[in-house]
């Protein structure tokens, strides 16, 4: 490990806002790999604040996100799952999200996403 | 608040939950009040006023003044018991906190999902969307109350981040806590996933305008050498700026918890105040949520009170858009009310008293300072060029770059490691497939709506006729789930104190029967402590803890401070309260004067030079008893008893008004009873009133020493003139 006095010779002849922005330009491009990483995946943590917002409870959304995972569904998104059944089955997306969290439509669930 | 004198009706606030619905969203700064004048006084950064509230404890002296600073004032409650959390905030809100953050119980962060209904915590509350709510209903009607917006905040981390983030924007949550750095370094949850969460959490902040606070200032209080970590405090401090701002949360609310960073004894501020000053410049535009230094923190709350302080002036000599308070208590226990409150009066106090500081000085231009602001942006742009070359960020923490205590770029190898595919909840971030879709608003990344609507891209929700967060009748609310662990069980046992019928003693919940003792034994810390808990039984306290202990000398003395329970139920109605004194007006007193002149001697009796009590109680321009038309012969200070009741012979006084202050060895009691005895044997003792007074007087003990009547603290010029006036008008109807 160098010294300070060795490692700085390059900030040396900055400015004070050239040294800001060398500061925020590195902090962006350090950050822009996990912002990707963020666009890319998702968790079953994500995927429960979803079916929250879709209108179901903290104990349904566990059932649901649970089994999708179980069944590696999960990355074609809980809230798809329940979306899709619920126009394929033309059933309203509370009902069919209830009958995910009960257990049923996970046969057909998997024919249709992992075709 | 229907009523301010009147108690909080826990039950009242439960009732309708359900259909509770947040009357706003998003944090709320205070409104600045330029140039505001109050009493006698102009404040240069003050806020707007409040419409009730309980002023700092000298403001009698002031018109009772109540001046607002002009940073959002924070109180972090921790009670464990959301019922008894509420009380402290309708406390808080009335000493000027305008922020209250609702800490977390003990494990939440690992619990994988959303707790509900009302459990106990430890160390805090189990935050669910009961609580939350009930607490979110209880701060509007304690705002109405106060004439504020309130700032609710609590933290979304741990592995059901987003599963919070959702519930908080539901719920009109304020401001939140969220970094996902304090996830990875001090939970152990897995790094890849608290970022991901983290993604989709401060999306869902921005939605809701939350103010957010992030987690650097616990890398000053986990590292060894707390005030080496300076550079990387910036380094975090930016990850989670830079990160939170491209997920599209402003500037402004994206507030970095800055703590400064070194103690006493040593040169706090000279270290710490090139540090907040590097610290604003690099992050201009961001807020500043001024955090307490608390790694050094002991059991003294003097200690805590002097660094809280200190801490605030570096907020005043630079900037604070939200000034923290660290409970006094802090580093003894789980933290009490009333320590809440003098934190929070504590800050009030400092911000007022520091008021206008910077019109009148400024930091030197050049000199140490300046030196000490470069070498610390260099030392911080240097560790984040070592990220970027080690790998980026992921590979830095693996290779225990954070909480090293070495002083950048020295390294002491103590730093907290978290291996990429290690931690809580590893393994479970997955990949998004093509069709990915989520139909809700505030969803970050990529999200394939398009495959079922193109219209429905920049508003997913539109294919679910709209998300909670737009129909939040969708919400569905949960009551409570354990039927043995929730607040109507908790408050069944203790009915007639939240009723107001019973009372008990209380630190931290309705009834704990909690107290605390201060002693001090001519003796070692040993045998002190060992004495001070046979005190203990003595008193029949249970449960009994020393909380603190200090050295006055090594065998001179030693200060104990312990807490216990009392097991005592006081029956309410059954209390006996002093009258208040029966006063006669203004007019009534002068038209007695004037119908039957008065004269009266005075001084401050014994070998005693005060005199500032005597002198408001006399002074007409103080309101005293001269302004009455009462003539008064004051005899000054260190007056002999003797020359007092001679006076009073020689003009005929009706009475003798005698100052005594000094109370050691009681002197002041005996002072009281020689003037008594001398007035007896100079057969005057009947026509002459005899009054006393003082700070350290007891009313009673001074009747029984022989004065007619004995005032202390708190009295005016028209409570002594009253008492002249009846006084002898029943020797007139009595002679």
């Amino acid at each position: 490990m160098n010294t300070f006095e060795e490692r700085r010779a390059h900030l040396k002849g900055l400015s004070n806002n050239e040294l800001k922005e060398r500061f925020w330009q590195l902090s962006e491009q350090l950050v822009e790999p996990l912002l990707k990483m963020g666009h890319e995946n998702t968790t079953p943590s994500i995927e429960r604040s979803v079916l929250l917002r879709m209108g179901f409870s903290s104990l349904e959304v566990k059932a649901i996100v649970d089994k999708a995972m179980e069944l590696e569904l999960l990355g074609h998104g809980a809230g798809n799952i329940v979306y899709r059944l619920s126009k394929e089955n033309n059933t309203p997306i509370r009902e069919t999200g209830l009958q995910l969290a009960g257990g049923q439509l996970w046969d057909q669930a998997t024919k249709i996403f992992k075709n | 608040m229907d009523n301010p004198n009147k108690r909080l009706e826990i039950e009242k606030i439960l009732e309708n939950l359900e259909n509770y619905r947040p009357r706003r969203r998003g944090w709320t700064w205070r409104k600045p009040a330029k140039n505001l004048k109050m009493s006698h006084f102009t404040y240069k950064e003050a806020s707007e006023p409040l419409k009730e509230s309980v002023p700092l404890i000298t403001a009698h002296n002031f018109e009772n003044i109540d001046p607002q600073p002009l940073p959002v004032i924070t109180t972090e409650i921790a009670s464990g018991r959301f019922e008894d959390d509420i009380r402290r905030m309708r406390m808080a809100a009335h000493h000027g906190a305008d922020h209250i953050m609702v800490i977390r119980t003990a494990g939440q962060s690992h619990f994988d999902g959303l707790i509900e209904g009302s459990p106990q915590g430890i160390g805090g509350i189990p935050i669910t969307r009961k609580q939350v709510r009930a607490q979110r209903k209880a701060l509007d009607m304690i705002e109405d109350e106060v004439g504020r917006p309130i700032n609710y905040h609590s933290y979304v981390s741990g592995v059901a981040g987003a599963d919070i983030a959702v519930m908080f924007a539901e719920e009109g949550v304020n401001g939140v806590h969220q970094d996902p750095q304090y996830n990875v370094l001090y939970r152990n949850v897995n790094t890849i996933r608290s970022f991901v969460d983290a993604c989709e959490s401060k999306k869902l902040i921005a939605w809701a305008g939350q103010a957010q606070i992030d987690g650097a200032h616990n890398a000053n209080a986990t590292a060894r050498d707390a005030w080496k970590v300076m550079p990387e405090l910036m380094v975090q401090h930016a990850i989670n700026s830079a990160f939170s701002h491209k997920v599209g949360i402003p500037k402004k609310n994206i507030c970095l918890s800055t703590v400064p960073p070194s103690h006493t004894p040593g040169p706090s501020v000279f270290m710490d105040l090139p540090y907040a000053v590097a610290l604003r410049q690099f992050f201009e535009g961001y807020g500043m949520r001024a955090q307490m230094h608390t790694k050094y923190i002991e059991s003294s709350t003097r200690d805590a009170t002097v660094t809280h302080v200190l801490n605030m002036l570096i907020s005043k000599l630079t900037s604070a858009d939200i000034q923290s308070t660290i409970t006094p208590d802090e580093g003894r226990n789980v933290p009490w009310h009333i320590y809440n409150i003098e934190a929070l009066d504590t800050a009030k106090q400092t911000l007022l008293g520091l008021d206008g500081l910077m019109e009148m000085i400024e930091i030197k231009e050049t000199g140490p300072l300046w030196d000490t602001v470069r070498e610390l942006q260099e030392r911080a742009v240097l560790f984040l060029e070592e990220i970027i070359e080690k790998g980026g960020y992921l590979n830095a923490v693996e290779q225990g770059f954070f909480v090293d205590s070495g002083y950048y770029p020295e390294r002491n190898g103590d730093g907290i490691k978290r291996p990429i595919n290690g931690g809580i909840g590893a393994g479970t971030v997955i990949k998004r497939e093509k069709d990915y879709m989520a139909p809700v608003t505030a969803h970050y990344g990529y999200n394939n709506v398009a495959q079922y609507d193109e219209n429905a891209v920049n508003n997913p929700s539109i294919l679910i006729d709209g998300c909670t967060l737009e129909k939040p009748e969708k919400i569905i609310y949960i009551d409570e789930l354990d039927q043995t662990d929730n607040v109507y069980e908790r408050m069944k046992d203790i009915k007639d104190h939240h009723a107001g019928t019973l009372l008990s003693p209380e630190m931290e919940w309705m009834a704990d029967g909690t107290v605390m003792i201060n002693m001090c034994f001519p003796t070692d810390i040993s045998r002190a402590q060992a004495a001070a808990l046979e005190c203990a039984k003595a008193m029949n306290l249970k449960n009994v803890e020393i909380i603190h202990k200090e050295v006055l000398h090594k065998t001179e003395g030693t200060r104990i401070e312990l807490k216990g329970t009392l097991d005592i139920n006081i029956k309410t109605d059954e209390l006996v309260i002093p009258k208040e004194p029966d006063l006669l007006s203004d007019d009534e007193i002068r038209a007695d004067i004037e119908q039957n002149p008065m004269v009266i001697v005075c001084g401050t009796v014994g070998e005693d030079e005060h005199s500032v009590g005597l002198r408001e109680i006399i002074d007409i321009k103080h309101g005293g008893i001269e302004k009455y038309g009462i003539q008064v012969h004051y005899l000054g200070t260190s007056v002999p008893t003797e020359k007092l009741v001679n006076a009073a012979i020689e003009l005929n006084a009706t009475a003798i008004l005698a100052s005594t202050i000094i109370s050691h060895d009681d002197i002041h009691y005996k002072n009281i009873a020689n003037i008594h005895q001398i007035a007896t044997e100079m057969g005057v003792r009947d026509k002459i009133t005899f009054v006393a007074g003082g700070t350290q007087i007891s009313p009673e003990i001074a009747v029984s020493k022989g004065a007619d009547a004995a005032f202390t603290r708190g009295t005016k010029g028209i409570h002594v003139a009253s008492f002249l006036v009846k006084s002898r008008q029943n020797k007139k109807g009595t002679s």
